[in-house]
C-alpha cells in the first residue's frame, strides 16, 4: 500500500479514538453537580457570577447525549471552559503556558535521545566489561529514581550548597526586565530563542542557566530508558550475521560497531519515542511543579490540586490528541525507516 | 514446577537479581514487622497515620527519640517510612491485583471470541492508551477528590489495558493449538475451554509483568501523593512525607544541608522499594526471553 493511503487510513482511524476520548473525559465530569460543571461552559470571568443562567443555556440538567452534543460543540469551536486557576478560558491558557514547556522540551529532546543512545552504544560495544557494569547500573538507578526527589536533591545541593550557582525561576530579575522592556521582541515566548533573534548574549546565558537543573530533572528517567533499550537492540544487531561480514571484512571495530551495528538497532528505540513524549509530558509535570517553572505541567498541577476541574481536563484532551499525533508520526516514521514494514499490514 | 526451579536457581546465581531479592525481602520484612520495628504510641487509633511530637512547622534533626529526625509538622520520619513500606505494598498488591483480574477477563475475552467482541475490547483499550498515564491519573484524582483510595481507583483505571492486550495476545497465540481444537471437539463449553486450557498456557507472561510491576505502580502512586493528590494529611505514605520536605530543601545560610535527612530519606525508600523490583525484572526477563538469555 502506498505511503499516503496509509496516512489517510491512519487519520480516519483517529476519529473513533478521538471521539471515544471526548465521551471518557465528559463522562468523567458527570461525577460533578451542574453547578461545578458550569465552568467547562465560561468564557469570561463576569459569566462564573451567574451559574443557574450557564445550567439553563447548556442544558446541565439534560440527559448524557444532550450534555455531550452541547459540550462537543463547544469544543469544536475552540472553547474549553474557564481555568480559575489563572483567570482565563482553558484554551488562553494552554497557549500562554506552552511555550515554556517548550523551552524545556526544545533542550530536554536532544539531551535524551543522543545521551541514551551514545551511552546505550558504549555499553553494549564494551559488555560484561566495567564499562557496561558502571552505566547499567547507573541505568537501573536512573530508571528507578522518582522525579520530584531527584530535583528537591539537586535543589538542596545547588540551591544550599553552591548558592547562586544555578537559580531558580525562569530567568533572574535584571533579565527579566531586558526581556519585558518595547525593544525587546518576544517572537515566540520562548526565553532563549528570543534572546537569540534579539541578539542578547547575556539573556541567552541567563535563561540557559535556569534551565540546567529542570533539564536535568526531566531527562535522567528518559536517559536511562532510552540507554537501557539501545543495549539490549545493538547487542542484538551485534550478533547478526552482517556483522560479522563486515568484521570479516577487516572493518575497523568503531565502524562496524557505529555503522552497521548502531544503524539497525536504531529502529526498535524509534518505535518507543511514542512512550517517550508520554514520559516526558508526565515528568513536566512533576519538574515544573518543584522548581516553580510557569509552564502547561505547573499549570496542570495547579488546576488538579484546586479541583479546577475544566483546565485538568482540557490539559488530558489536549495531551491525548498530542500523544495521538505523536503515535501516528512515529508509526510513519518507522515504515519511512525500517523498508521491511508492510504498510497494508496489521494494525493490531 | 521444575520451570521454577530453574528459575530460581537462575535468580539467585545472578547477582543483580540476587539483590534484588534480597531488597524485596527486607522491604516484605519491615512491612510484616511494622508495629514492632516502630510502635504505635499507646492510645494512638489509626496506626497508619503517623504520631506528632508538636506542631511546630520546622523540621527536628535526629535524636534518640527520633532516629530519623522529624519533617515539617513534627512527623515521625522513622515511623512515616516504616509505615509507609505497608501502604506501598498495600498500593502495589490491590492495584495489580485489580487489574489482573479485569486484564485477563476482558483480554481472554477479546482474544478467545475475537471478531465484534475482540474489537470493542480493543477499540476502549486505544481510547485509556489514548492518555499520557500521569495525565489521566491526575485528572481521575482530581475528579474523585483526592484520597488514597482515588489513586489506587486511577492507577487501576490507567493500567489494566495493558494487561488486556498482553493477555489477548497470548490468548490468540494458542488459541489455534490443536489441545484447544481437541477440547472443543469433544464439547467442552467455552468457559471450561478458556479457564481450563486457554488461559494456563498463556497466563505465565502476564503474571511475571503484574508481579514486576508493582514497583512502577508504586512509584507512580508516590509522585501523585507527591503532587498532594494522594494520602490525607499524616498518612504514612513516602511520597507525602517527601513533599513535606519541599519547604526545607535550603537551610539557615550558615549551614545549608541543615535538613538533608527529611529531604533524603523518604525518598531513598521509594528508590529502593522500586530499584527492587525492577531488578527483578530485569532477571525474569533475561530467563524467560530465550534470545537474550545466551548472551
Amino acid at each position: 500500500m502506498e505511503l499516503r493511503s496509509y496516512i489517510i487510513r491512519r487519520l480516519l482511524f483517529l476519529i473513533p479514538v478521538l471521539f471515544g476520548v471526548t465521551i471518557f473525559i465528559f463522562g468523567i465530569t458527570m461525577l460533578f453537580s451542574p453547578i461545578e460543571r458550569a465552568s467547562l461552559y465560561v468564557t469570561d470571568a463576569r459569566q462564573m457570577t451567574n451559574i443557574p443562567q450557564l445550567i439553563e443555556t447548556y442544558g446541565l440538567d439534560q440527559p448524557f447525549w444532550v450534555q455531550y452534543g452541547n459540550w462537543i460543540s463547544e469544543v469544536f469551536s475552540g472553547n474549553l471552559g474557564w481555568s480559575r486557576v489563572v483567570g482565563m478560558p482553558v484554551g488562553d491558557a494552554i497557549w500562554a503556558f506552552l511555550p515554556a514547556t517548550l523551552e524545556l522540551s526544545i533542550f530536554a529532546t536532544p539531551i535524551i535521545i543522543l545521551m541514551g543512545i551514545f551511552l546505550g552504544t558504549k555499553a553494549a560495544a564494551h559488555k560484561d566489561r566495567p564499562l557496561d557494569h558502571g552505566t547499567r547500573v547507573m541505568a537501573i538507578f536512573g530508571w528507578s529514581l522518582p522525579t520530584f526527589w531527584l530535583g528537591l536533591i539537586l535543589m538542596m545541593v545547588f540551591y544550599g550548597y553552591f548558592t547562586g550557582l544555578l537559580p531558580p525561576s525562569r530567568l533572574s530579575i535584571p533579565m527579566e526586565l531586558v526581556v519585558n522592556s518595547a525593544s525587546f521582541i518576544r517572537y515566540t515566548h520562548i526565553n532563549t530563542i528570543d534572546a537569540i533573534l534579539n541578539l542578547k548574549g547575556a539573556v541567552f546565558l541567563d535563561a540557559l542557566r535556569h534551565l540546567i537543573l529542570p533539564v536535568i530533572t526531566l531527562s535522567v528517567t528518559q536517559v536511562a530508558f532510552i540507554m537501557r533499550l539501545m543495549r539490549s537492540s545493538m547487542l542484538e544487531s551485534l550478533g547478526k550475521g552482517y556483522i560479522l561480514t563486515a568484521r570479516a571484512k577487516g572493518l575497523s571495530e568503531r565502524v562496524v560497531v557505529n555503522k552497521h551495528a548502531r544503524r539497525n538497532a536504531l529502529i526498535p528505540v524509534i518505535t518507543v519515542a511514542g512512550y517517550v513524549f508520554a514520559g516526558m509530558v508526565n515528568g513536566v509535570v512533576i519538574t515544573e511543579t518543584i522548581f516553580t517553572y510557569k509552564g502547561l505541567g505547573w499549570w496542570a498541577w495547579q488546576s488538579a490540586v484546586r479541583l479546577d476541574i475544566a483546565s485538568v481536563l482540557g490539559f488530558a484532551l489536549f495531551n491525548s490528541v498530542l500523544f495521538v499525533l505523536v503515535n501516528l508520526v512515529v508509526d510513519i516514521l518507522y515504515t519511512r525507516v525500517d523498508p521491511r514494514v508492510r504498510l497494508g499490514g496489521v494494525m493490531q | 514446577m521444575s520451570d521454577w526451579k530453574f528459575m530460581a536457581r537462575q535468580l539467585v546465581k545472578n547477582p543483580l537479581s540476587l539483590a534484588g531479592i534480597i531488597i524485596i525481602s527486607i522491604f516484605v520484612i519491615i512491612a510484616i514487622f511494622a508495629p514492632l520495628i516502630a510502635p504505635p504510641p499507646e492510645g494512638h487509633l489509626d496506626h497508619y497515620m503517623i504520631p506528632r511530637d508538636g506542631y511546630s512547622a520546622t523540621p527536628k534533626l535526629p535524636s534518640e527519640e527520633h532516629i530519623f529526625g522529624t519533617t515539617e509538622g513534627q512527623y515521625d520520619i522513622f515511623y512515616g517510612v516504616i509505615w509507609g513500606t505497608r501502604s506501598a505494598f498495600r498500593v502495589g498488591l490491590v492495584v495489580i491485583g485489580i487489574v489482573l483480574v479485569t486484564g485477563i477477563l476482558l483480554g481472554s475475552l477479546a482474544g478467545y471470541f475475537g471478531g465484534i467482541i475482540d474489537e470493542v475490547i480493543m477499540r476502549i483499550t486505544d481510547i485509556f492508551l489514548a492518555f499520557p498515564a500521569l495525565i489521566l491519573a491526575m485528572a481521575i484524582v482530581a475528579a474523585l477528590g483526592p484520597s488514597l483510595r482515588s489513586v489506587m481507583i486511577a492507577l487501576t483505571v490507567v493500567s489494566w489495558p495493558s494487561y488486556a492486550r498482553l493477555i489477548r495476545g497470548d490468548i490468540l497465540q494458542v488459541r489455534e493449538e490443536d489441545y484447544i481444537e481437541a477440547s472443543r471437539g469433544i464439547g467442552a463449553s467455552n468457559f471450561r475451554v478458556i479457564m481450563r486450557h486457554a488461559l494456563p498456557n498463556a497466563i505465565y507472561p502476564t503474571l511475571v509483568m503484574a508481579s514486576l510491576d508493582i514497583g512502577a505502580v508504586v512509584l507512580t502512586a508516590a509522585a501523585l501523593s507527591f503532587l498532594g493528590l494522594g494520602a490525607p494529611e499524616g498518612y504514612a505514605d513516602w511520597g507525602q512525607l517527601t513533599s513535606f520536605a519541599r519547604n526545607w530543601i535550603v537551610g539557615p545560610s550558615s549551614d545549608p544541608l541543615r535538613y538533608w535527612f527529611a529531604v533524603t530519606i523518604p525518598g531513598l525508600f521509594i528508590l529502593f522499594f522500586v530499584l527492587g523490583w525492577n531488578l527483578l525484572g530485569d532477571a525474569f526477563r533475561d530467563i524467560l526471553d530465550p534470545r537474550l538469555a545466551r548472551r
